[in-house]
Parts: structure tokens; C-alpha cells; sequence
């Protein structure tokens, strides 16, 4: 029997962070409703300690463990540290929200920190069974995370349906990988890459597993037409719940496919490549033109990130370290500006009003100018307008597959980006132009709306600066 | 030829399967005929005493398909979860010596992350019928 032990300091992140998680449940049954600040605290401790012990294990190499099931490289820590990041920013967020809604609960933060457990083993999985159970892990506390609010239909509803389709979901992933390992014998992903360079697995087998796979990977992005849960999942979820729904597990989604179709079938990138084009089009056709006739701006901005996701697949469609790269900085900018964008919506909410109809935000800049300000900067920046983020984020998927030569996809995405242009533009108009039904001072909490300012002005200042996050993204990609 | 291996090994993978393959398929047959021939040999003589729902030895006063307290189905996934810990435990035991002090550590620590879970059910009131 020739059994290693592993390289335990690699997944020290992942470790303090379950090691923290425990302790995060037990205190919190101690602790009363008036000290639960004290679990906000500690939830956001361990996201800044998983930072650090991430940064220290990070390191220029590739380096694997757990018997080549876990990884090291550039992309996993680049993307932990985003995750840590957007997930802080996203909990911060909540804190008020939860407390005008008795929904400030210690459940909330530690399923939280599981979906960002999760989401870590899927940033450094280097098996099909460690990206399987670090995708379910992630998805189980975000089912649970969407029905939190047990009261309201709509959640109960919004949370059914997510479970069901995701499991769905998750069968066909994990029919995808039966397939692949029945082709390949073997469940690591370098190994699979090699096993089908050397051409031993069956191609229709890996054809037929590949199709499945995409499935599941669409799905968990949100991509049409895997995309009918996303609307009615972002709407029906508590906004502060829609908000980390819609940001970092995108992000966890990316590193799936990256891993699925670049790490371990880069030799089928042909065929994925086709697919990837018919779901990104469909994606960015249909989320542009259906956000059109949203009257709610969960909703809206909903399909708004479907067509996000279609454009994040054009940069993975072109099949080139360039475009990874390209794809991988479209993540990170829409992960930033979605949060942004449902900031908007709790930044209006109260206590008994969720102000999620884009009539509630009319005459918003007479009420509070700074507020309506960073807004019209979110919206722009989504719409694509030069030099916020959004814009620097769409130039590099276009460039990207410019330079594989799919013009008329191109042509498509800038068109299209123009049909987009009008349902952000009609949320300025409803802000700047358009005459306020009430007159109630706006009174975000303090913190809320110190970070939803730090938050636009950071899509405003990196768009003015795009170099350092660009090259940021593209060492992740060098092999 | 490491290639030849490689399929080998995948062949090889594939014929462990055979016999599970042969028992699907012979479970098929055998259930399938046994309702057949049930369908075709047994006399059918349907009567309303015969299809209406019976208890024994009394008149039936509900259906079987009544509401079930929902409390039962808390008890059910509890009980789930530290059935399934055992179901990894066995395996775990018959080969402890060969796993040495890291096996009883790694299942030290599973089962520390279990009784986490089980302190937060507890305080949390999930054990209470009331």
C-alpha cells in the first residue's frame, strides 16, 4: 500500500475557513439578537484571514496535492482573492438589509461562508470529483440562502425552483464526467488531457460526455437557453441574497469551465467551441432584447446578466490564452459591477419596501445627487460607455475574437451591446428626468452607503486605470 | 507503449462492469415476466367489495394517504446524516491498522465537523418534539 500524505499547507485557506465556519455556528448559538454584530465581525475576520493564508500559499508554480486532486496555480489564487473580495463587499452590503428584515441571522453568514467554501475547492480542483463536490457545496448553500426567508412565497418559490433545476443540473454535469471517465479511466484532468491527445478515448463517448457537460456548466453560468431560473431566482430571492448570488458565484462558474474545457479537453476545443458560440449568441440576443420589456429592475437586471454571460463566452469561444484571459477580466468586471447594480436596489430599499420597479428610482437625483451619480456610473459602465469598466471588459472579448476572426460574432456583440445601451440609459432617464413620486429623504445606513460609493467610483477608477487588472488577469493564463 | 496501456486499463475498467450490465438485464427479463404471466394465467373477477381499501379485521375509517406532521421529516434528514456517518465508519474500522495514526485522525476530525452539526441541531431545538 503506498499511501502519500497530502501537502496539507496547500489548502490552508480552505481550512481555516471550515476550521472558522464551526466556530462561526457554535458562538452563534450564544450569542444574543443585540450581539450579532459580533458574527458579522468574525464572518468577515475569516475572509480576510482565508486572504492572507491564500496570498502566502500563492506562488508563481504550479504546484498539486491530495493525491493530484487539488491545484495550485495563478487562476485558482487570483480568482479565491476575488471571491474573498466580492464576498466581503457583498456581506457588507447585507448588514443592513438583514437587520431591517429580522433576517440578521447567524444561518446567513455561515452559509455564506460555505458557498465561498465551496466555491474555493472549484477554484482549485484539478479532479472531476473535486470540481463536483466544491460545485455542490456551493449550490446547496445557495439554495438554502434563496428560501432563508421562509414567510415570503416569492423566496419559497424562487428557492423550489433553483433546487430542481440545479439538481437537474448537477445530474447532467455529473452524467457528462461518467462519460469522460468512461472514455478516458481516469478522473484528473491533466490525465484526461492527455489520455485524449493520445487519442485512446473513444471520441463519440467524449463528444457525447462534452454536450453533457455543457449543459451543466451553462447552467450553473446562467447562459441561454439554460437561463430560465435566473429571472425568477434573482427576483424572488431576498436582494441582498440576489446580490452574492449574482457576483461571486459567477465567478466559481468561469474557473468550472476553464477547467472543464481548457484543463482537461483542450484537444476538443473545436467542438466546444461551436457550442460555446450557439449559447453565447443565443445568451446575448435574448438577455439584451427580453431586459427590454423588464419593468423590474431585478429582473432586468437579470437577463442584463445573461447577456453579461454571453459576452464573458465569447472571450472562452475563441480558444486562445488571450481570450481566457479576456473572459476571466469580464468575470471579475461583471462580479464588480453586479454588485453595483442590486447595491442600487437595497441602497433605495427600507424597512417594508423593496423598491425593486423601476418606477420607485423616478426623480431619484432630486432626492439624493450622489447617490443618483454612482448609479448613472454603474448603469454606463454596464451599458459599455467609455472608459468606465464595463467598456474596457467588452473591448477585450471583441479583440479577442477579432483575432480568431470571427467578425460577424463581433458584429453581433456590438450591435447588441447597442440594444442594451436603451434599457440602461432608460434607468438614467427615470433618475434624471423623470418627475419623483415621493419626496422621503433617501437614508441608506452609513456603511451601505459608503461601500455603494466606493463600489462606483472603483468601476469609474479602474476604468480610467484597465492596464493593472488586465495584466493582473493574463498571468493567470500564461503556461 | 504507454498508449496501449492506457486503453488496456480502460478496457479493463469496462468488463468489471459486465456482470453489473448482465444483472440489469436479467433483472429486466425476470421482473417483466413474472407480471406478464401473472397478467395472463390469473383469473380477474374485479368487484367493489374487492377494490375498495381494507383494514384488518375492521371498516377502514381513512386512506393511507393522510397528512404526515411535518416535524417527521426534521427527525428523517437528522437521521440521515449520523446513519450515513456510519456507513463510513465500518469500512474505516476494518482497516484502521493499516491506516495507523493519520486514519484516526482524519476520522477524529470528520466526526469532530459531525458533532458541530450536532451541538448547533441540539441548541438549536431540533431534537425537542414540542
Amino acid at each position: 500500500m503506498n499511501f502519500i500524505h497530502p501537502q496539507f499547507s496547500l489548502a490552508l485557506p480552505e481550512m481555516i475557513l471550515l476550521g472558522m465556519i464551526s466556530i462561526i455556528l457554535i458562538a452563534d448559538l450564544f450569542i444574543s439578537d443585540k450581539g450579532r454584530v459580533v458574527t458579522y465581525l468574525m464572518t468577515q475576520a475569516t475572509l480576510v484571514l482565508a486572504a492572507i493564508a491564500t496570498a502566502a500559499v500563492m506562488g508563481a508554480d504550479v504546484a498539486l496535492s491530495f493525491n493530484g486532486h487539488f491545484i495550485i496555480d495563478p487562476l485558482a489564487s487570483l480568482t479565491k482573492l476575488f471571491i474573498y473580495l466580492v464576498s466581503m463587499v457583498a456581506f457588507a452590503y447585507s448588514r443592513s438589509y438583514l437587520i431591517e428584515r429580522d433576517m440578521y441571522r447567524g444561518e446567513y453568514f455561515v452559509l455564506g461562508l460555505t458557498a465561498v467554501l465551496g466555491m474555493m475547492v472549484l477554484a482549485s480542483a484539478h479532479s472531476l470529483l473535486t470540481l463536483y463536490l466544491g460545485l455542490e457545496l456551493l449550490s446547496l448553500s445557495l439554495y438554502a440562502m434563496v428560501g432563508l426567508r421562509r414567510d415570503s412565497s416569492q423566496a419559497a418559490e424562487a428557492a423550489m425552483k433553483y433546487f430542481v433545476l440545479g439538481a437537474m443540473a448537477s445530474a447532467m454535469l455529473l452524467y457528462g464526467m461518467s462519460m469522460i471517465y468512461g472514455a478516458t479511466g481516469t478522473l484528473n484532468l491533466w490525465e484526461i488531457r492527455d489520455a485524449v491527445a493520445e487519442g485512446s478515448g473513444h471520441s463519440l463517448v467524449l463528444i457525447f460526455g462534452l454536450v453533457f457537460l455543457m449543459v451543466g456548466v451553462a447552467f450553473k453560468l446562467g447562459a441561454a437557453p439554460f437561463h430560465m431560473w435566473v429571472p425568477d431566482v434573482y427576483h424572488g430571492a431576498p436582494t441582498s441574497v440576489t446580490l452574492f448570488l449574482s457576483s461571486a458565484p459567477k465567478l466559481a462558474a468561469f474557473v468550472l469551465m476553464i477547467r472543464l474545457l481548457v484543463d482537461a479537453l483542450p484537444a476538443l476545443a473545436s467542438a466546444w467551441s461551436d457550442m460555446l458560440v450557439i449559447i453565447a449568441v443565443l445568451s446575448i440576443v435574448l438577455g439584451n432584447v427580453i431586459a427590454i420589456a423588464q419593468l423590474n429592475i431585478k429582473r432586468m437586471l437579470a437577463y442584463s446578466g445573461i447577456s453579461h454571460i454571453g459576452f464573458l463566452l465569447l472571450g472562452v469561444l475563441s480558444a486562445t490564452p488571450e481570450g481566457y484571459a479576456a473572459a476571466f477580466y469580464y468575470a471579475i468586471v461583471y462580479a464588480i459591477m453586479s454588485l453595483g447594480g442590486f447595491a442600487m436596489v437595497l441602497v433605495m430599499s427600507r424597512q417594508g419596501f423593496e423598491a425593486d420597479e423601476l418606477s420607485d428610482y423616478a426623480g431619484l437625483n432630486e432626492r439624493s445627487p450622489i447617490i443618483a451619480l454612482m448609479m448613472l456610473f454603474i448603469m454606463f459602465s454596464m451599458a459599455g460607455v467609455p472608459p468606465l469598466l464595463g467598456f474596457w471588459a467588452k473591448l477585450a472579448v471583441i479583440q479577442a475574437i477579432v483575432a480568431v476572426e470571427y467578425y460577424q460574432l463581433a458584429v453581433l456583440a456590438v450591435l447588441f451591446s447597442v440594444v442594451g445601451a436603451f434599457y440602461y440609459l432608460r434607468v438614467i432617464r427615470i433618475i434624471y428626468f423623470d418627475k419623483p413620486t415621493e419626496r422621503r429623504e433617501l437614508k441608506p445606513a452609513n456603511d451601505l452607503k459608503v461601500i455603494f460609493i466606493a463600489n462606483a467610483m472603483l468601476v469609474l477608477l479602474l476604468g480610467l486605470f484597465p492596464e493593472s487588472l488586465m495584466n493582473l488577469c493574463q498571468s493567470a493564463f500564461i503556461y | 507503449m504507454p498508449q496501449y496501456r492506457r486503453a488496456d486499463r480502460i478496457h479493463q475498467m469496462l468488463e468489471n462492469y459486465l456482470p453489473v450490465l448482465i444483472f440489469i438485464a436479467v433483472g429486466l427479463v425476470f421482473g417483466a415476466f413474472m407480471v406478464v404471466l401473472g397478467m395472463i394465467l390469473s383469473p380477474s373477477r374485479p368487484d367493489d367489495e374487492k377494490l375498495s381499501r381494507y383494514e384488518c379485521g375492521f371498516e377502514a375509517f381513512a386512506g393511507a394517504r393522510s397528512e404526515f406532521d411535518v416535524r417527521f421529516y426534521l427527525v428523517a434528514i437528522l437521521f440521515i446524516i449520523f446513519d450515513l456517518e456510519i456507513a463510513f465508519l465500518f469500512p474505516w474500522a476494518t482497516v484502521l491498522r493499516e491506516l495507523g495514526l493519520f486514519g484516526l485522525l482524519s476520522m477524529t476530525l470528520f466526526l469532530a465537523i459531525l458533532v458541530v452539526g450536532f451541538i448547533y441541531e441540539w441548541k438549536k431545538g431540533a431534537l425537542q418534539w414540542e
